[in-house]
């Protein structure tokens, strides 16, 4: 039986009037690749941006490995062991691709340190090599990260997210603006990375999400709507109605 | 990139070499380049302006320019560490180097008031919290006229000469002043690019580049702002203290917003973001400021013309103009 990693317990969130999460009730267990989607609108960023701290719920707990994490500020869930990527490319754009990585690598252990050169800390170097060779990019490290590709770019940016070796990663729309052989290659790293790891991922890619995930959860208009394996889902009337029935031709 | 002529071109790769070489060896170089200043130029005064003014910028330029912070308000730390050096030889009769530190380390806590304060805003909000907190400064400087002197600025101190391990230099004489407080300057060079090399210098151009994505790696950005700017008015500081034991008086102005604005011309004339930057934007703005003001009293409006001309057409300085055109050094900015 798989241990439970994290568990969300009625989030809900609301911005001024407006609702835009309300009562979700959900774990995680570890070793678990799990996709979250729906409808625009339908409350992913933001059921997302609270698992990763980036936002704080107006009601419910989360807990990780059976520790609370409310109230805790975004850089403590890293250090906890929740690491994500964003929706819109973002990596640190004038630094190197391996400096990028290497100073994601730093963060666990030697953010303040004035006193040491930051060249002699090889093992964080290696470290970051490491990432960089698991998301295919270690032949670009030298290389300004502005400069590579769009697709190299949201993979440095799971590389990021990789070297801190979290227990749990967040991956926001990560094939966004991708073409099919891009596509293709981020659904392979994915994969190899679901081996190791927890992964959480929102998707549109109603195939690649349904091809690659062992659980489904969709939101619809704040709330749960469906929460099952891939082939529940497909065969759900309700999702298929509100969901799936717009995005035929996706993938 | 456009060609090169036949002559030229293996001249560049050379260029490329050394000014690699120098980026490697930066504190050495800045220090020989310092200790040469006072021959190269017109007065030893000069020289020592552009020393002082040099360590002020370089302090303001690892906010600004490594940190990506516009501060409008390190003329608060620079005057600070004046007056306070001022208050403890004068008032207290406490040796220099008693002084000096102490000073410092004052500033360096006001540094942290102000950044406690000024590192929860963001953009032009934090740029306008650190100008109102600055002024604040002023006016208190101005209003505690029995400690300060008020409008007059804070006289009745000299610092005729130092002893050094025993060894008497006489601090009137235009060298051996000069000397003196090149070794101030010396170690904060010395710091800077210690700052730099470091882990910790890493994770400010992160936050220079990314702020939200260094968030999400684990830093604690508020807290890393708050350091850095520590770290910046402890520098600028250090050119108070010079300045203070170089005039021996400590005229209010030096906290006015105009000095603030002075230090962000003269980063943004040498080359925000580069070690070399400060001290050159310190000495090009100063040698015109001397130069021009000879042919006429208006020699703000040459030296702002100059400005604006920079921020048009060169926007990354001096320095960092000439980096562009050497990319190979450009990497070890």
């Amino acid at each position: 039986m798989s241990t439970e990693l994290l568990r969300a317990d009625g989030i809900g969130r609301r911005f001024g009037g407006f609702i835009a999460l309300e009562g979700i009730t959900v774990s995680f267990a570890a070793g678990e690749l799990t996709s979250i989607i729906g409808p625009n609108g339908a409350g992913k960023s933001t059921f997302f941006n609270i698992l990763s701290g980036t936002l704080s719920p107006s009601t419910g707990t989360l807990r990780f490995k059976g520790q609370a994490l409310n109230g805790l500020p975004q850089h403590r869930f890293v250090h906890r062991g929740i690491s994500r990527s964003y929706q819109i490319t973002n990596i640190f754009p004038d630094l190197s691709v391996h400096e990028n990585v290497r100073v994601a690598a730093q963060a666990m252990s030697v953010s303040y340190d004035i006193w040491r050169r930051r060249a002699d800390l090889v093992e964080l170097s290696e470290r970051a090599d490491a990432a960089l060779t698991a998301v295919g990019l270690i032949g670009k490290r030298g290389e300004q990260a502005k400069f590579l590709a769009h697709g190299q770019q949201r993979a440095l940016e799971i590389a990021i997210a990789l070297v801190s070796e979290p227990e749990l990663l967040l991956l926001d729309e990560p094939t966004a603006g991708m073409g099919p052989e891009e596509t293709k290659d981020m659904v392979a790293l994915l994969e190899r990375l679901a081996e190791r790891r927890t992964v959480l991922l929102v998707e549109h890619k109603m195939k690649m999400v349904l091809g690659l995930s062992q659980r489904v959860l969709v939101l619809h208009h704040g709330r749960l709507l469906a929460d099952g394996r891939p082939d529940d889902i497909r065969s759900n009337p309700d999702v298929r109605r509100v969901y799936l029935g717009q995005s035929e031709g996706y993938g | 990139m456009a060609m090169q002529s036949s002559g030229a071109a293996p001249a560049l790769p050379q260029a490329q070499r050394v000014m690699a070489a120098i980026a490697d060896h930066r504190v050495l170089v800045s220090l020989v380049a310092l200790a040469l200043l006072p021959w190269l130029l017109p007065s030893k005064a000069l020289a020592v302006n552009v020393l002082i003014y040099g360590v002020v910028v370089m302090g303001y330029n690892l906010l600004f320019g490594y940190t990506g912070l516009l501060s409008f308000g390190h003329a608060a730390f620079f005057g600070t560490g004046a007056y306070l050096t001022g208050i403890a030889i004068g008032r207290f009769g406490l040796p220099w180097f008693a002084a000096v530190p102490l000073a410092i380390a004052a500033s360096t806590a006001l540094a942290a008031a102000i950044g406690t304060i000024s590192t929860r805003t963001r953009g032009i909000y934090f740029s306008m919290v650190t100008l109102a907190l600055a002024q604040l400064v002023y006016y208190v400087a101005l209003q505690a006229s029995s400690w300060t002197g008020g409008e007059n600025g804070l006289r009745g101190f000299t610092v005729d000469h130092v002893n050094l391990l025993g060894l008497q230099i006489n601090f009137l004489d235009p060298v051996n002043k000069y000397y003196v407080l090149m070794a101030f300057a010396a170690l904060a060079i010395w710091a800077q690019s210690r700052i730099l090399n470091s882990p910790f210098g890493a994770v400010i151009e992160a936050i220079r580049e990314n702020e939200q994505r260094a968030r999400a790696c684990g830093y604690d950005v508020e807290r890393c702002k708050l350091i850095v700017f520590m770290l910046s008015g402890a520098i600028s500081a250090i050119g108070g203290c010079m300045s203070a034991l170089h005039l021996s008086i400590v005229p209010l102005d030096i906290l006015h917003y105009q000095t603030s604005g002075m230090i962000v011309m003269m980063v943004l004339l040498g080359g925000a973001r580069s070690f070399f930057g400060p001290f050159i934007g310190a000495a090009v703005f100063l040698i015109l400021e001397d130069v021009v003001s000879i042919w006429t009293p208006h020699w703000q409006i040459v030296v702002g013309a100059i400005f604006v001309g920079f921020v048009l057409f060169l926007p990354k300085g001096i320095w960092g103009t000439l980096l562009d055109l050497l990319p190979a050094a450009r990497e070890r900015r």
